[in-house]
């Protein structure tokens, strides 16, 4: 299959949000106009200057800590034995392409959306449905659990975040409870509640991030830097503090104070889209997938990129990225249908796993760290165990 | 006016990205061993609580059981 089949599908609307170069008419017929117009040009000439001297001045600071590479000072841990992960419940449901899923807190509720732009709440150990929502959109690409158990969140072509109690009484109309909280330009990509059911944070193809008041549906932040869509977001474990990673089709993977709006750190040395994107357990690091078929952890501290994670056999994109409770094992799903396990340290694959019949598309690891899910676009969930 | 307009936009554009820059030039960073140790000692730490790495046994593993446990 052409792989730009494979893109289209999956980001219907790619943004390139940079201006246009449009040419004007050129004639200042007021000599003063002239001059301004010069000056602007030296101005811009002298702030590329110091944007390139700055550039290659970041660069030789972070080679000169580069003074080892991570699976060098990994050699003298023991290496892992052999997993035997097998698919223990498969969730069947859903009518189309699950996008998405999220653990609830509890450690057995999940929350999975879909391209036929149902959200469905499940119970991963009995495997029952405990509440369906269809949304007025298709391609629901977002959906997330609120911290408290008691809400979902979720959106996608509709350009909104929606958030819907869920009810205890299993005959209640969810739809009616409905809340629209975010509002973007564009498709919105992903979402997550922060600490409190209070406040979202979403990302969208319109290129932009932001923290959102969920009760008034006010914009408390933008995040502002990414060249295009962003396509996934993480937040940092509540200890880290305040911050946020971002990865986008621009091939950059920003972190953003989310007080300030301001963007700290920024890396770019993925090939192509960063489909995912999850922060490393102790707040320290974060991994990214993308569609240049690698995962690569970056040391936040270090900054810079300290471990690719890559065979010549994977050809086919990364599309969801998530660590076990130690940080030790990176679980990434893949367009090739396979799961790949990840040693996070050495850097070597330590297994493959199968069961999928199409790609997999979301895969999260569970609160407790006992399981982990994998959504595809075979319309079915999968727990792994 | 319009062409001045475009160059001034750019201009503003130019000025973003540089006041980018020094911040992520400011930014204080250690070495890749130091990182590396860190990121391996958290590992090591947490081990020995992480049920996907350790494997723990079916009867303790809500997901592994056939029949549903039922926690009073």
């Amino acid at each position: 299959f052409p792989k730009q089949t494979f893109s289209l599908c999956c980001k219907p609307f790619r943004c390139r949000s940079l201006p246009a170069r449009r040419k004007y008419m050129r004639s200042p017929l007021v000599p003063e106009m002239a001059t301004q117009e010069v000056q602007l040009n030296e101005t811009l000439s002298h702030l590329k200057t110091e944007s390139d001297t700055l550039k290659t001045k970041l660069e030789e600071e972070r080679a000169k800590l580069h003074d080892v590479e991570l699976h060098q000072v990994a050699e003298k841990v023991d290496g892992l034995g052999q997993f035997v992960m097998k698919t223990r419940r498969t969730l069947k449901g859903h009518g189309n392409k699950v996008l998405c899923m999220d653990w609830c807190k509890d450690k057995r509720r999940i929350v999975s959306s879909s391209q036929d732009g149902k959200v469905i709440v499940w119970d991963a150990f009995t495997t029952n449905k405990e509440h369906a929502v269809t949304m007025p959109c298709t391609w629901v690409m977002a959906c997330a659990y609120a911290p408290s158990g008691c809400a979902v969140a979720c959106g996608g072509l509709d350009n909104k975040c929606s958030v819907y109690p869920l009810s205890l009484d299993k005959n209640e109309n969810l739809a009616a409870k409905k809340k629209s909280v975010a509002m973007h330009t564009n498709y919105l990509s992903a979402c997550s509640f922060t600490n409190s059911d209070m406040q979202i944070l979403t990302s969208s193809g319109d290129g932009t991030c932001a923290l959102w008041d969920v009760e008034s549906g006010q914009l408390l932040q933008s995040f502002h830097g990414h060249a295009a869509d962003v396509l996934c977001l993480d937040l940092a474990p509540s200890e880290t503090g305040n911050t946020f990673v971002s990865g986008g089709c621009d091939k950059k993977a920003n972190v953003w104070d989310m007080r300030s709006g301001q963007c700290i750190q920024s890396f770019e040395t993925h090939e192509s889209d960063i489909n995912s994107v999850r922060y490393y357990p102790s707040g320290d690091a974060f991994a990214s997938g993308s569609d240049d078929a690698t995962c690569r952890l970056y040391d936040l501290r270090a900054d810079r990129e300290v471990a690719i994670y890559s065979k010549e056999s994977i050809i086919f994109g990364v599309s969801s990225v998530d660590f076990s409770l130690s940080g030790r094992l990176l679980f990434g799903g893949y367009n090739d249908y396979t799961i790949n396990v990840w040693d996070v340290l050495k850097g070597t694959r330590v297994s493959i796993l199968f069961g999928h019949e199409n790609r997999v598309s979301t895969l999260r690891v569970s609160p407790d760290g006992t399981a982990f899910c994998s959504g595809s676009w075979d319309h079915t969930l999968r727990t792994w165990a | 006016m319009s062409s001045k307009m475009h160059s001034a936009s750019r201009v503003a554009q130019a000025r973003r990205m540089v006041q980018q820059l020094r911040i992520e030039a400011s930014m204080e960073r250690i070495k890749v061993s130091k990182a590396s140790s860190d990121l391996m000692r958290y590992c090591g730490e947490h081990a020995k609580s992480d049920p996907l790495l350790m494997g723990i046994a079916a009867s303790e593993n809500p997901f592994k059981d056939k029949k549903p446990c039922t926690v009073l």
